[in-house]
């Protein structure tokens, strides 16, 4: 898996991007449905308590190599404690869970060396220029130094960051987040984790974002983990989309799939809107989590 | 921690890495450099002035100035280093740390990188101090090797402090809280020092306290490497030992907490 031969200048082909719709569909990857592919993230009844309150519970799932997977839910279900333990940042208080073949407890070195997240907050530095930001990731990641320049040079291409010698305080919130990726790429992952990537963006910067993310699939065969409010964005990017409520998994499929159930054809968002409305025990979002959101949402708007 | 050499200079690079980072910023906007400079040039000019002048203090045949210059060194390395936490606490609000802690480098780099950028800081008031008590007239020990010395010295000094600094930012978790146990660190680590006067005009409980505050032994060292008439009391190998032994604790510690602050 390699950026070489990499022919993609920033500028998104608008042919490719803007109807999203049919071909792209079309285009979902044989891999990630078929059953002999190995699975990219698995995870075993894996939950995480903070004092009483279980914020995941008892979650089982798995994820295909080269699948492009999206977790829904309304705020404070659990989405961001999934992926923050999915990357070793958060041990579970129980059950266990491996990316790509590792365990994130018992291995986190070998987890972390072959994924790259982009966390729902800004991750890259205001202070630092876009191209330092990628530098210091690639030191940290150890790439080797003759490669280091090179790397990075592609990452800021394939992503169309054409201001890297620019503070990244100057960025635009669209421009923040393909460095964010950029950032990510540089360790050339086999699984992508993406928190609400395109929450406070832009239509435009959407399906650039979008775009983007199809072509790291299409080319790299990267398995892409990623959360979203917006139901358009998981069905136009996922061939399988799972729901959170309070921490359990309530519903697992394609979106095709999610939307055929029940009385004839629905919109996602109207799934959405009936499993967030079933009744449950404890309510929705905390402070803390809508203070996190708003704050995400301020520094891209 | 480290199999082989190999392995020493890929975590060197890491730890590196953090430091370069903090030290671009530095370069992106270095007014901060300049701000931290005041302070202790008041404390020379005027508690030093004033303290020379009443000879009240017993520095063993030294001027006061002498005696107080490169303990000021000291005190603005501490004081500088005791808030560093705060910015690990930024970097936890930012998201930076986020991406830092989800990469492979040993939690340890990512501390002691940190720790290291913090002290190049303390460096440049090295450099103030120097110019300023060279003016006021202190008798200052001319020689490469002892100034190379003196700058080896702040950093891991201030590196210490850093760390102590992470340390509490990883446990109390706020600006604010942090900013209270810093105020409520310095003064003692301040004063129950040699900073500013020699232990043994200290009471007996007081100068044991001294004795195991590592900022002695920083001040010991820096006046024995800054002044021309200036002997060790302890020796330069036992302060050497001291702060190195002491970053290393506090860095294991401090990598043992690191993640925690996200929580």
């Amino acid at each position: 898996m390699r950026f070489e031969g990499l022919q993609f200048s920033g500028a998104p082909d608008k042919k490719r991007m803007v109807p999203l719709g049919d071909n792209l569909m079309l285009g979902l990857s044989p891999m990630a449905r078929d059953p002999s592919t190995p699975f990219a993230i698995e995870t075993q009844e894996i939950s995480r308590r903070f004092g009483s309150f279980r914020a995941v519970d008892r979650l089982t799932l798995q994820v295909r190599a080269g699948a492009i997977f999206a977790l829904l839910g309304p705020n404070g279900s659990g989405k961001t404690t999934t992926i923050r333990m999915l990357t070793t940042l958060l041990p579970p208080s129980s059950g266990s869970a491996r990316v790509d073949g590792h365990d994130v407890v018992r291995d986190p070195t070998a987890v972390r060396a072959r994924i790259g997240y982009v966390p729902q907050m800004l991750s890259a530095d205001p202070d630092l220029t876009g191209y330092e930001n990628l530098s210091i990731g690639a030191k940290l990641y150890r790439i080797p130094r003759a490669e280091r320049r090179d790397r990075i040079e592609q990452a800021l291409e394939f992503m169309g960051i054409e201001q890297p010698a620019e503070l990244v305080r100057h960025y635009s919130g669209g421009m923040i987040r393909r460095l964010e990726i950029a950032q990510a790429l540089v360790s050339q992952p086999r699984v992508l984790f993406l928190d609400e990537p395109t929450a406070g963006l832009d239509p435009v910067a959407r399906r650039t974002l979008w775009h983007h993310l199809h072509e790291l699939r299409e080319r790299w065969q990267m398995t892409i983990f990623l959360t979203t409010h917006y139901m358009e964005e998981a069905s136009e990017l996922c061939e399988t989309v799972g729901f959170l409520r309070s921490g359990r998994l309530v519903r697992l499929g394609s979106p095709e799939e999610l939307c055929r159930s029940g009385s004839g054809q629905r919109s996602l968002e109207e799934v959405f809107l009936d499993i967030a409305g079933e009744p449950h025990p404890s309510e929705g979002s905390s402070y803390a989590d809508a203070l996190r959101t708003r704050k995400a949402i301020r520094r891209h708007g | 921690m480290a199999k082989g050499l190999p392995e020493l200079l890929a975590t060197w690079d890491q730890t590196a890495a953090i430091a370069e980072a903090e030290l671009r910023k530095l370069r992106h906007d270095p007014i901060e450099l300049f701000t931290r400079v005041v302070q202790p040039l008041l404390w020379l000019l005027i508690f030093g002035k004033v303290m020379d002048r009443i000879r009240a203090i017993p520095t063993g045949g030294l001027p006061y100035l002498d005696f107080l210059a490169p303990g000021i060194l000291a005190q603005s390395a501490l004081f500088i280093s005791i808030f560093y936490g705060i910015s690990a606490i930024w970097e936890r609000d930012s998201g930076v740390l986020t991406r830092y802690l989800v990469s492979p480098a040993p939690r340890w780099t990512l501390v002691l990188g940190k720790a290291l950028g913090g002290g190049v800081r303390s460096l440049s008031q090295a450099v103030v101090i120097f110019g300023l008590s060279a003016a006021l007239g202190v008798q200052i020990r001319w020689e490469p090797g002892a100034m190379l010395a003196i700058l080896a010295f702040t950093l891991l000094g201030s590196a210490l402090f850093s760390t102590l600094s992470l340390i509490v930012a990883c446990l109390v978790k706020t600006r604010e809280r942090l900013m209270g146990i810093g105020q409520l660190l310095t003064m003692p680590l301040f004063f129950a020092s040699n900073a500013i006067y020699p232990i043994h005009l200290m009471p007996g409980w007081l100068s044991l306290v001294s004795r195991i505050n590592p900022l002695s032994y920083l001040v010991d060292a820096l006046r024995t490497l800054m002044l021309v008439h200036s002997s060790s009391t302890v020796g330069l190998g036992t302060d050497l030992a001291v702060l190195a032994l002491t970053l290393i604790a506090l860095t294991a510690l401090a990598a043992k907490l690191y993640p925690r602050i996200l929580v």
